[in-house]
């Protein structure tokens, strides 16, 4: 076969096989049913959520503010120098997506990934509309007509407002959702706005309408990257050859396994999971419900394509009782993986507890160190940047602490307190001066701390800096 | 009777290559990646034709569009330019010392006033505005012509000993080698260390004090302190232009010093000058 097919001039490309997935009932799709609303709400939903934060604070509960460079999620409000709590959550996702792997094989692919999720809904759409399986295949090889034109222009309509919906709500996390709805639909947005609804829109549409399982089994980097995740031990979706084969129509071969093909009919990626485990499985459990649902007709145990791990196949098929479902779960892997997470988890959780809702650094001026005054005195500055997480303007009281008692003026005040106005930073320069009898002035470095104080409640920070002083 | 879903791995040739037993399979692309293809292909043609792309002897094809990096740059200058018109304009028409009362104008003039200084000034002040030897340090708190704002800004639009301004500050020490003795020199040295607090020979010094009270005492004051109406520098601080050793001193006695700062206006803008000089003045040494 091999050496025939290569005296054939080579094909440019590989057309798509269309996939038509046939309606199924069970378990498994109720549950895709339920993950779908929620995994659906959750992205709708959320920029729609209001907080209140006071008057000086955007209200809404999840907001990405890239013009000030704030990051709000309910209570917790992120600052860019505190975007170690983002590349936390993004390294715990990372891990999760470990541990689920390891566990459950790649059930982040089945259930939750948006390209699933949204490709399910477009399915369903394009069932509602078109008919199921053989419906859709029939339309597929019909001539254009006026019914067919009407069919597919109705299903091209209701992909295009769910895409534009989604694209849609993907700007709303980025700006006052219910300011940006009036500004989009009044036409006063920024341009960026509507050129990120055009892109994602057409994205959605495309990915969920017309490319669905090809992203997976080529754009997309994970299903590669997960083999190093899974093993033997990890559950998976799998048929047991052991108890299927040989197959062949009922009553007239040994196996279980009839031969229906319902398992390949309702399968979104267009595969035959009795094949084995393939790169384009992305374990959605469809066809276990299909196949159960034809076991329980003709009478035959369920569960001839189920989760079970390939370790477990091996055991059944010597005659064995499998592993428990838990000792797949419980197992060494899995728990380095959750521990990792949950240290991490525990760490982020700490950090925001004792985490300043205000913040200081002090950055010594070095060009020059220091400038000698006409009264031999040597002065030193310092850039503060004083940063106010509140939503109220805060007064903050500076002071220093050194072993000589060394004089700290600030520019452009004659006091030693500044307001810092509420969500707001101020650059304020501060001078440090030695006299010639003090120490710090002949030495070239002595230690500096810095206080700030807010003297309203009384929760201070320090931070330490040093004193260049003339060396001669 | 089971009509298959999809090629099976071994309907495909391989490109004949093989390793360790590893053949590589010969298979096509899916469609939509050719086509992606073919549309990157015909996307570069269209570039080509709509932006600077063939490059010729005088500079590239320009485009059916007629873009070019620099004029988007002098775009964004005029934009910037305009933005700032408002404020530079406030900033022109507010005294000096009524800056500072308006945070807005403070930052303006101190964000703008230090690219002035940096552009213009830095080469001899320093980047930090700290001076070298011969260029005065404009962070501390002597200043040979004064430091408030505004003798500060009439240095920076008439400079310092620069003929080609007519209303330059000038001052103009002589060369005392010409009339006087060189041990006279050193002892006029000796007393110069002696009222800026330095080790000196008192015997030398007790012998340069008339020196001093017939030659020097008309710019630089009895006390040594200097006089800012004649640009003639206190000598009984701690801060040296040109250094506080006896070599130094006596070298400055016998052939005097002339450092030159250009004239700045005309240069740069009146904005631009205004800027800088509050700049200068919140250095930390402003009065």
């Amino acid at each position: 076969m091999t050496t025939q097919t290569t005296q054939e001039p080579p094909q440019l490309f590989e057309a798509r096989e269309p996939v038509f997935p046939q309606r199924v009932s069970g378990w498994y799709r109720r549950l895709k049913w339920w993950l779908m609303a929620f995994t659906l709400s959750i992205y709708y939903i959320t920029p729609w959520l209001r907080w209140d934060r006071g008057e000086n604070l955007p209200d809404q509960a999840v907001l990405i503010d890239l013009a000030h460079a704030r990051f709000f999620f309910f209570w917790i409000q992120i600052w860019p120098h505190e975007f170690y709590f983002v590349a936390g959550l993004l390294i715990m996702a990372g891990l999760g997506l470990f541990l689920f792997t390891s566990a459950l094989g790649r059930v982040w692919c089945g259930y939750a990934c948006p390209q699933t999720v949204w490709t399910d809904l477009f399915i369903l759409v394009e069932r509602w509309v078109e008919g199921d399986r053989n419906k859709r295949i029939r339309l597929l090889r019909d001539k254009w007509s006026f019914r067919k034109a009407r069919l597919r222009v109705t299903k091209w309509t209701i992909w295009l407002l769910l895409s534009i919906a989604t694209g849609g709500a993907w700007v709303f996390y980025f700006a006052d959702a219910p300011t940006l709805l009036r500004d989009l639909v009044i036409g006063q947005a920024a341009m960026a706005a509507y050129i990120t609804i055009a892109v994602l829109t057409g994205a959605t549409f495309m990915f969920g309408g017309f490319l669905r399982e090809q992203v997976c089994t080529y754009m997309c980097p994970w299903p590669r990257i997960q083999a190093a995740m899974m093993d033997e031990h990890s559950l998976t979706v799998a048929y047991r050859d052991w108890r299927g084969e040989p197959r062949g129509k009922m009553g007239k071969a040994e196996g279980d396994c009839i031969d229906c093909m319902a398992c390949v009919t309702v399968c979104p990626q267009g595969i035959d999971i009795r094949d084995g485990q393939q790169v384009e499985c992305i374990t959605c459990a469809l066809c276990i419900d299909a196949c159960d649902n034809m076991m329980e007709k003709i009478g035959r145990p369920r569960g001839l394509i189920d989760y079970c791990a390939l370790s477990d196949e091996v055991l059944e098929r010597a005659g064995n009782e499998p592993k428990t479902v838990w000792s797949h779960i419980l197992r060494l892997r899995n728990f380095i993986y959750f521990g990792l997470w949950g240290l991490i988890g525990v760490g982020l959780v700490v950090a925001l507890f004792i985490r300043s809702d205000f913040s200081v650094s002090v950055k010594p001026d070095r060009n020059p160190r220091f400038v000698t005054l006409s009264d031999g005195t040597i002065r030193n500055a310092y850039d503060l940047k004083l940063s106010n997480q509140t939503g109220e303007d805060r007064v903050f009281h500076i002071s220093i602490k050194t072993s000589d008692p060394l004089r700290l003026d600030l520019e452009g005040t004659d006091e030693l307190s500044v307001i810092v106005p509420a969500d707001g930073r101020l650059h304020q320069r501060a001078y440090i001066f030695a006299k010639p009898e003090h120490s710090a002035s002949t030495s070239d470095k002595s230690p500096v701390r810095f206080w700030i104080e807010d003297r309203n409640d009384g929760a201070r920070i320090y931070v330490d800096s040093v004193f260049a002083g003339d060396e001669r | 009777m089971r009509k298959k879903i999809k090629k099976s791995d071994e309907d495909y040739p391989t490109t004949g290559h093989e390793w360790d037993g590893i053949r590589e399979y010969d298979k096509p692309m899916p469609r939509w990646w050719l086509y992606t293809f073919y549309l990157c292909i015909i996307f570069a043609f269209g570039y080509m034709v709509a932006y600077p792309a063939i490059p010729l002897l005088k500079g590239a094809t320009p485009g059916l569009l007629g873009f070019s990096t620099r004029a988007e740059v002098a775009k964004h200058i005029a934009e910037v330019n305009a933005q700032n018109a408002e404020i530079e304009a406030q900033l022109l028409s507010t005294p000096l010392e009524e800056i500072s009362a308006d945070a807005d104008l403070v930052r303006f003039a101190t964000a703008g006033g230090g690219a002035v200084f940096r552009t213009y000034c830095a080469q001899c002040h320093g980047a930090g505005a700290q001076g070298a030897k011969g260029y005065p340090n404009l962070q501390d708190d002597d200043w040979l012509w004064g430091g408030d704002l505004a003798t500060i800004e009439t240095t920076i639009q008439h400079g310092i000993r620069y003929e080609a301004d007519e209303d330059t500050r000038f001052s103009e020490m002589p060369k005392f080698g010409d009339f006087l003795e060189k041990d006279e020199i050193a002892a006029l040295a000796e007393y110069v260390l002696q009222v800026s607090g330095q080790e000196h020979d008192a015997a030398l010094a007790t012998i340069g004090q008339p020196l001093f009270e017939d030659n020097c005492v008309a710019c630089h004051t009895e006390q040594a302190t200097g006089d800012r109406e004649l640009g003639a520098p206190n000598l009984a601080d701690a801060i040296w232009l040109y250094g506080r050793e006896r070599e130094t001193i006596t070298t400055t006695i016998t052939n005097s010093r002339f450092g030159v700062m250009p004239a700045w206006q005309g240069r740069i803008t009146e904005a631009q000058i205004k800027q800088v000089t509050f700049y200068v003045h919140q250095l930390g040494g402003g009065e």
